[in-house]
């Protein structure tokens, strides 16, 4: 079944956004604009409010003051069809191990009710290298495939607004050049990708533009050699690191200083 | 946007495959089952002899228990790993969502029903397959009333981390009079002399309460699976 062209969009607009959850304030007054064609970068400590807004954006979470808009409309405006447009990978891979990674796609293709799914589906083992591990169960996989494969589930039914929570957890360098690779291609095809991560050496130089959440509040980084040295520049402006990944760093680790260590980050 | 049929069988298929290569639930549950009937068999029968209108109270204990069981666990696979969000995130009705799972819950406690049934007539010597229809029709929709609330509660639960402990403080309070009317159906039919008006009522009752747990459980899973 085509999907209806009636909820495709070219910008999503956040526009002074708060989210309460109980007494504790998640996001305060933020806003952001996001067009197709680029790559945004939220930066920030954890707990910074960086998972809300994605859960925001991916319309799972409605704010409690301000708005979303998707084009010209909200998500409560557009309804269940946004969400045909909408990819998130989140942390957790949002697959099912007991299934194989045919079966986990499969399974997704039918829900989003796509044209040809089985050719899709190969499309996507193909794009994930996991083409000759296709009926294997999920559990025996590595991270790193279930993270490809992931990927591939998020980015299944072409969606316009990708939503990317720490998608570098879990890849060796190689991993994490091919996904690169892949966000530039996303770039190349007009999608909105929106990326929270704390691995600012791998996305030096690919984000189109980046912002820093801290205690629920949006900031503009400021100019400079390295996206490291302007995040270390915002936070210190804003009060300073209380992380003890090192002085200022505001809780991000070097994705390098990590792989010389022979494993990635855990959040 | 996919059916909704299609979407609730998307959804039963997944975790009957999923079922088929655990056998998590049905294990977990069938052996609970299993137990409760032949520890409540060692204290009711005595003499080959069982306590009279013991066996249907056991028989809806038994379904309530191991009920309960294999509710917590309905949304387990969808916690695990943040999969109900990739649920969530696709572009079909909620509620379809909730039917599919509410689909396994009764399958799988079809099954064990099959089961305690057969276990109880023998230990208990009750005369369950005199009324087959109308006990069949009373565990049906008993069992739909129970299910249909423990799944939507089961989905509410599934981001709190004592889910464990809530899911029965929830659940047993508004499914008591779905048990209870289980019960006095059951014992009517299981009567020397069976209470065929009386079981009727514990039939219609029962429709009735499936009519209105299913209603707003499907009217409300949108709003309670919103994070």
């Amino acid at each position: 079944m085509a999907l209806p062209d009636t909820a495709d969009f070219e910008q999503v607009t956040v526009s002074d956004v708060s989210r309460v959850y109980g007494r504790r304030r998640a996001l305060a007054h933020v806003s952001l604009t996001c067009a197709a064609g680029q790559i945004i970068g939220l930066l920030g400590p954890n707990g910074a409010g960086k998972s809300t807004l994605l859960g925001l954006l991916s319309t799972l979470t409605e704010p409690s003051a301000g708005e979303v808009r998707y084009g010209d409309r909200t998500a409560r405006e557009a309804g269940a069809p946004l969400r045909a447009y909408i990819g998130f990978l989140s942390h957790d891979l949002q697959l099912y191990p007991e299934l194989s990674a045919r079966e986990n796609l499969e399974f997704f293709a039918g829900l989003y009710g796509l044209d040809r799914p089985a050719e899709r589906v190969v499309d996507a083992l193909v794009s994930a290298a996991l083409a000759d591990r296709a009926d294997d169960v999920v559990e025996r996989f590595s991270r790193g495939m279930r993270q490809r494969l992931a990927l591939e589930r998020a980015l299944l039914h072409s969606p316009r607004l990708v939503l990317f929570d720490e998608p570098f957890t879990g890849l060796d360098e190689a991993g994490c050049e091919a996904l690169v690779t892949r966000l530039r291609a996303l770039r190349a095809a007009r999608r909105i990708v929106v990326l929270a991560t704390h691995d600012l050496d791998v996305v030096d130089g690919l984000l189109d533009h980046a912002v820093i959440l801290r205690r629920g509040r949006m900031r503009e980084l400021g100019d400079g050699e390295s996206l490291r040295e302007r995040y270390r520049a915002a936070i210190a402006e804003d009060g300073g690191g209380r992380h003890p990944t090192g002085p200022g760093s505001g809780g991000v680790t070097s994705a390098r200083s990590v792989r010389a260590a022979g494993g990635r980050q855990q959040p | 946007m996919t059916g909704f049929c299609k979407v609730a069988w998307l959804v039963l298929r997944k975790d009957l495959r999923v079922e088929s290569r655990s056998r998590e639930m049905l294990f977990t549950t069938l052996f609970f089952a299993v137990s409760c009937v032949l520890v409540f068999s060692v204290v009711f029968v005595r003499g080959g002899q069982a306590v009279e209108g013991a066996a249907g109270g056991i028989l809806w204990v038994v379904i309530a228990f191991s009920g309960t069981l294999a509710l917590g666990r309905t949304f387990e696979r969808e916690r695990h790993h943040d999969a109900l969000r990739g649920l969530l995130l696709a572009p079909v009705d909620h509620p379809a969502l909730y039917v599919g799972k509410l689909l396994g819950v009764l399958l799988l406690l079809g099954v064990v029903e099959v089961v305690v049934v057969v276990m109880v007539a023998f230990l208990f010597g009750a005369p369950f397959f005199q009324h087959v229809w109308r006990l069949l029709t009373l565990l049906s929709l008993g069992t739909i009333g129970f299910a249909s609330v423990g799944t939507l509660f089961s989905a509410m639960l599934v981001r709190t981390g004592n889910r464990a402990v809530l899911l029965p403080v929830l659940l047993f309070p508004v499914t008591i009079p779905v048990l209870m009317m289980g019960v006095v159906g059951t014992t009517a039919l299981l009567q020397p002399e069976p209470d065929l008006a009386m079981a009727r009522v514990g039939i219609g009752v029962l429709f009735f309460f499936d009519v209105v747990f299913v209603t707003l459980a499907l009217w409300t899973f949108e709003a309670l699976m919103a994070e």
